[in-house]
């Protein structure tokens, strides 16, 4: 990071953020919106397979908490998926490709939008399953913690995701282990058509205190500098030795559960929608940036056209991709090719 | 050489891993107690002390009863960089982290386009044939042999189970270890220099010329004391233990078959869809031709495991049961006589 320009302070969160980080921010949400967006499309039009989830709505929430983590910090995430990575600095091209299951993918084609993962950026893997991958950012963080490297962990998971068993397990494990890890939850007030509260004893961020852990509530999660300051303080906390922190963040998702999912059932509230709609956290940071004078308007243009361009490219990257040869279906299983014998019995066949 | 028992063998594994890479660390229930004699270094705790006080609290880490999260954390560490031996305690334990097995050790590697390296142990031991009833007594490895991207020993003597396990935590791929309670007992001159067994290499336990027995785990000395009472009768049995399940070492069976044209298979685990079913459907595809007779199965029948003693010891493969099969095999008509 470059040093603080001292002209240009946030005046909200209650850390000094430099220019660049806020203008980053507000790129990492762009790039979350127009990719998401794109990508919703061309579900409609049939040029992604499978299931899409996007983060529209909750670009706030995402990139607050990723650009809280260093560079070297992990994180894991959900079916909720671009947004983590792209958050957390990972280039478009390679994702897009994955979703559409290019061989020049993110993950060569074998994950797809579910199960995106970007080690270079410590992207450590989403979970198609709900809750699965909490675990695995806790044994990310005992792997630091152990090797003493500084790191720390990042879990992202939903409100849903909040009632399985192995979040109360992880949170305890940590806890007794003072691991460096932070577990997120996306409190999108829906696990797909269920009301949060309909099937939520209690409220969230409370439950930390039953572990002996710091519990916080962001109850605007679409203000990205509210998520950055308390994901900040997690992340300090945890790289001093301090242990986990449990934070919900109170947020919407501005799409259907998944694309082109078409349900029966209005189970979100017109007026409700309506409130949240106003609430887009893309308009309110860049609202911010101008009153704050940390930008022009025609600079937050210039911006938001370069990360357009940018998706355009990855699109154009995407369609200039082949699509991966049948034998990769066999690959990386494990370490070492092993010798499949039903790989061998089909290539016979063949 | 030094004389070791087989979790005597198993310990010794464990501390020459622990000596040789820092980043190799042992987590689970009660392991710095040493309770279940695997993560102390002598015989007794006043000899040399226990891996606690040899290696330290931040590698030696006794967890929460909370399976799901041992076996997720473990695999997000392996992925970061630590190489852990997970002591699970009892197979059955094993079903509390299903989710965590199949979704996640099992398929970040391959999901995530090789990004992921899994270098993690998840050892525990078979209980069974202790009276311990039906939840504790699993052998549930072919549950997990049915799981691409795992693989899986299963130690049947003392040097095996040391060499074996050394091989398993170099390896960056996840391994699932089953030892088999009945074989604790077990003692042999084992090597106390450092030394490896590759996987996907089965042993000739016994040779033979008339028929092949292949036996997993427990089944395997039962299989040898088996083809000793049969010498008497004249009748000469090969006894092959694979050691590893994924990989298997196909050639092995295979070239044994060819030879003595019979096959019977003696596996502990359950006989619907067990490494009998599946080690029986690989010879029937590949060595049909090298059949003279139909293969036969000692496998535990499909019923769950009762406590009583009276009850229990009559389900697993035994030397009676895996010898009154190689006298079937032998006394069934050759196929060629049949005119197949
Ligand atoms: C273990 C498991 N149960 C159920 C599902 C089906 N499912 C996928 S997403 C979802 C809702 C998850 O809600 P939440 O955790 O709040 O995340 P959100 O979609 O709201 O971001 C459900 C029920 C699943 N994928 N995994
Ligand atoms: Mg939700």
């Amino acid at each position: 990071m470059n040093m603080p320009d001292k002209n240009f302070y946030s005046n909200r969160g209650e850390m000094a953020l430099d220019r660049e980080t806020l203008l980053q921010m507000q790129r990492r949400m762009l790039r979350i919106r127009h990719f998401d967006e794109r990508a919703s499309k061309m579900v409609k039009r049939g040029q992604i397979p499978g299931t899409v989830h996007t983060s529209i709505g909750q670009e706030a929430q995402v990139v607050g908490a990723c650009m809280a983590l260093g560079d070297g910090d992990y994180m894991s995430g959900n079916h909720r998926s671009h947004g983590h990575p792209i958050g957390k600095g990972s280039p478009l091209g390679p994702l897009m490709a994955e979703l559409v299951g290019k061989g020049t993918g993110v993950c060569g084609g074998k994950g797809g939008s579910l199960h995106l993962a970007d080690f270079a950026v410590g992207s450590l893997g989403e979970s198609g399953i709900v809750g699965s991958s909490i675990p695995i950012a806790t044994g990310a963080a005992l792997s630091a913690k152990v090797l003493g490297n500084g790191r720390v962990s990042l879990a992202f998971f939903g409100d849903g995701a909040a009632n399985q068993g192995c979040l109360y397990e992880a949170m305890n494990l940590a806890g007794s282990w003072d691991l460096p890890v932070i577990f997120l939850c996306e409190n999108n007030q829906y696990a797909l058509s269920t009301p949060a509260h309909t099937v939520t004893s209690g409220v969230i961020a409370e439950r930390a205190a039953g572990f002996g852990i710091a519990g916080v509530r962001v109850e605007d999660g679409q203000d990205v500098l509210a998520v950055y300051d308390a994901t900040r303080t997690a992340v300090e906390r945890a790289r001093r030795g301090e242990g986990p922190t449990l934070i919900e963040v109170v947020t919407y998702r501005f799409h259907e559960h998944s694309e082109g999912l078409r349900l029966g059932t209005d189970y979100r509230d017109a007026a409700e929608k309506e409130a949240w709609l106003e609430r887009d956290p893309i308009v309110l940071f860049r609202q911010h940036l101008v009153a704050d004078g940390v930008a022009t308007d025609a600079e937050l243009d210039a911006l938001e056209a370069e990360v357009i361009a940018e998706v355009d490219e990855a699109v154009a990257f995407t369609d200039a991709s082949p699509f991966p040869d049948p034998s990769v279906a066999f690959a990386d299983l494990y370490t070492e090719p092993t010798p499949l014998r039903v790989a061998a019995t089909l290539r016979g066949a063949s | 050489m030094a004389v070791m028992s087989y979790l005597g063998a198993i310990g010794a594994a464990q501390r020459e891993a622990m000596e040789a890479d820092e980043r190799v660390v042992i987590i689970g229930e009660d392991v710095e107690a040493n309770v279940y004699g695997t993560t102390g270094a002598g015989k007794s705790r006043k000899d040399k002390g226990d891996f606690l006080e040899m290696f330290g609290s931040n590698r030696i880490r006794n967890t929460p009863i909370s399976e799901e999260v041992i076996v997720g954390a473990a695999a997000g560490a392996a992925m970061t960089g630590l190489r852990p031996i997970v002591d699970l305690s009892y197979s059955s334990f094993l079903y509390m982290a299903m989710d965590q097995f199949v979704n996640q050790v099992a398929k970040n590697r391959y999901m995530f386009g090789g990004q992921a390296s899994m270098p993690v142990v998840f050892r525990s031991a078979m209980f069974y044939g202790l009276n311990t009833g039906a939840h504790h007594s699993d052998r549930p490895y072919p549950m997990f042999m049915n799981v691409p991207g795992l693989k899986i020993m299963v130690p049947a003597s003392p040097s095996d189970a040391k060499g074996l396990l050394r091989t398993a935590v170099d390896l960056d791929d996840p391994v699932l270890t089953f030892e088999a309670c009945p074989l604790w007992g077990l003692k042999e001159e084992v090597s106390e220099e450092e030394y490896r067994i590759p996987f996907g290499v089965g042993r000739v336990a016994r040779e033979g010329s008339d028929v092949t027995i292949v036996a997993i785990s427990s089944a395997v000395p039962e299989s040898v004391a088996a083809a000793e009472a049969l010498q008497a009768e004249g009748i000469s049995a090969e006894v092959i233990d694979p050691r590893t399940l994924v990989p298997l070492d196909v050639d092995l069976i295979l070239g044994s078959v060819a030879r003595t044209g019979r096959l019977v298979v003696a596996d502990p685990a359950h006989r619907t869809c067990g490494a009998a079913a599946e080690i029986s459907a690989i010879v029937a595809e590949e060595a049909f031709d090298s059949l003279r007779a139909p293969i036969v199965r000692v496998a535990t029948p499909d019923t769950q495991i009762p406590f009583s003693p009276a009850l229990e010891k009559q389900l697993y493969p035994s030397r009676d049961g895996i010898a009154a099969a190689v006298r079937r095999v032998l006394g069934a008509r050759p196929l060629i006589d049949a005119g197949v």
